[in-house]
């Protein structure tokens, strides 16, 4: 009797056993069709990375650099987008700020200044075009025969344009992420707006700042569509990195690809400083 | 003497608020349940949040009068804040928190930082003086607040639930300092607390407030004695 029963438990615990091992394959098996989904798409993604930079040797890359274009567009991209990064975050900061606290009445705001993340580069070119070219109404103010668009400022402007929404966006979470009760307390001392600003809300807000400041600034250097359609693609004057390598794919892929692998390099670096940011900003967070 | 009173209506979502007190000397502690009115009550005070009627003076100035159309800045009020969790700057040192209160006042030079260093030794905080704020302990942090406040000599004090940050035990301490604090400090002084135990440590007055309107105010023995309806007796029986 109970040997009978102790048998019975046995063989129910070897059956078990099979089937907790059978559910354990199963497990394995949808955890890896998951994974082997998601490998799919990070193979593809991974693939045009692999190909810039695993079919060109050293020597053709420093050759590729040497091409006339590389110097003048690498000079030019630098400067323009310096001096848009500065405008951005000249103007984006403070419209951040007075938008951070009013979360309802600023929703239409915010979309307008979401828009060019959205709208096809192409069309931010037109945009441009009418708003500022030649035939905007602004052409009024120009000096005669002069406008704005296909000149080096134009370049500037285009990069303003679609890189100022990432800034901003960085700017408003960072802002909207302080306690009030710090703004509050600081103006029940006195402190008048632009004190608070400075003293709390710039210092605690800087991570945050300087992420959305490089997420825009990389978006500004890869800037392409909308600086062809309204500053044109003038050697030394309007033609930007993305621009140069347009230009040279036509005769030169191996210089396309040294500009490229310039552009990658530089995008990369962004990449990591701004993750590096935002994760000290995670683990600074009080609380 | 100076002294605070206010007299104000205003609602929060659905429900109308309607105020009316008086602090001169001493400490008068607003309690109430959760919802009842009482962070709408310290902002209107403050200035942060506008009520539809009223007015609100302090000793001989009208910070608000809503048919004279007068409505005194945030800035210009005076009053010192303690928030809930104290608020303290947490990229500046303790020294830095009082010297940028005393900045934001007007001072500057050797007079500033005379007045720093009293606030940091009326409030004992000498030793944590050039230490980060986010590295102190609770008490400490309030103490922090309580200076930097004080700092540029208010005309009155608003605190708001300044031990809910607390577990038990440091409670009791806690409060039994700011209660002695609180009552050698010469200052009509605001309390806003959801504990009827703080309220009655803290307060010399107590102002019952529920959904609203302050239903009874007292001393706590009054209000024990002869509490005005079945939530004031409930209220403060906890």
């Amino acid at each position: 009797m109970n040997r009978d029963s102790g048998t019975r438990r046995r063989s129910g615990t070897r059956a078990e056993l099979a089937g907790a091992r059978a559910a354990r394959r199963r497990q394995r098996l949808e955890r890896g069709l998951l994974a082997g989904a998601g490998l799919v798409l990070f193979a593809f993604m991974a693939a045009p990375l692999v190909g810039l930079f695993g079919t060109a040797s050293w020597s053709e890359f420093v050759a590729g650099l040497k091409h006339p274009l590389v110097w003048p567009a690498l000079r030019l991209s630098l400067i323009t987008s310096s001096a848009s990064l500065a405008c951005v975050v000249l103007f984006g900061t403070p419209l951040a700020w007075v938008l951070a606290p009013s979360p309802r009445g600023a929703r239409l705001v915010e979309t307008v200044l979401q828009l060019p993340i959205v709208i096809p580069p192409a069309v931010a070119g037109i945009a441009l075009l009418l708003a500022f070219g030649r035939r905007s109404l602004l052409a009024a103010l120009y000096p005669s025969g002069w406008s704005i668009s296909f000149t080096t400022t134009a370049v500037v402007v285009a990069q303003v344009f679609v890189s100022a929404p990432f800034f901003v966006q960085a700017a408003l979470s960072a802002f909207r992420r302080l306690d009030p009760h710090l703004l509050l307390v600081a103006r029940s001392f006195g402190a008048h707006p632009l004190r608070v600003f400075a003293r709390v809300g710039l210092p605690l807000a800087a991570p945050g700042l300087l992420a959305g400041a490089l997420l825009s600034w990389a978006r500004a250097l890869g800037e392409f569509g909308a600086t062809l359609m309204f500053a044109g693609n003038m050697e030394g004057k309007t033609q930007t990195l993305p621009l140069a390598i347009y230009t040279a794919m036509e005769a030169d892929l191996r210089a396309a690809q040294s500009l490229s692998i310039v552009l990658v390099i530089l995008a990369l670096a962004l990449l990591v400083g701004v993750r590096a940011l935002l994760r000290s900003l995670e683990t600074a967070e009080p609380r | 003497m100076t002294a605070l009173r206010a007299r104000l209506s205003g609602r929060i979502g659905a429900l109308p608020l309607e105020f009316e007190l008086e602090v001169a000397r001493g400490t008068l502690a607003v309690v109430g349940p959760n919802g009842a009115g009482k962070t709408s009550l310290l902002l209107m005070l403050l200035g942060s949040l506008v009520p539809e009627g009223g007015r609100i003076e302090l000793g001989d100035r009208v910070l608000f009068d809503s048919e004279a159309g007068i409505d005194v800045p945030l800035e210009d009020r005076r009053l010192g804040y303690v928030p809930q969790r104290y608020a303290l700057f947490p990229h500046l040192s303790v020294r830095d928190n009082i010297r940028f209160a005393l900045q934001s006042s007007g001072l500057s030079g050797s007079e500033l930082e005379t007045r720093a260093r009293e606030s940091l030794a009326d409030l004992k905080l000498d030793a944590f003086a050039d230490r980060r704020v986010t590295s102190l302990s609770g008490g400490e942090q309030q103490r922090v607040a309580l200076a930097r406040a004080l700092s540029v000599r208010p005309h009155a004090l608003l605190l708001d639930e300044p031990l809910a940050a607390f577990d038990i035990a440091a409670r009791r301490e806690t409060r039994s300092f700011l209660a002695d604090y609180l009552q050698r400090l010469d200052l009509p002084t605001l309390v806003v607390t959801h504990d009827a135990g703080d309220a009655r440590a803290l307060g010399q007055q107590i102002a019952v407030l529920e959904a609203g309107r302050i239903v009874q105010c007292g001393s706590w023995a009054e209000l024990g004695a002869r509490p005005a309806s079945r939530f004031v007796g409930e209220f403060l029986r906890v």
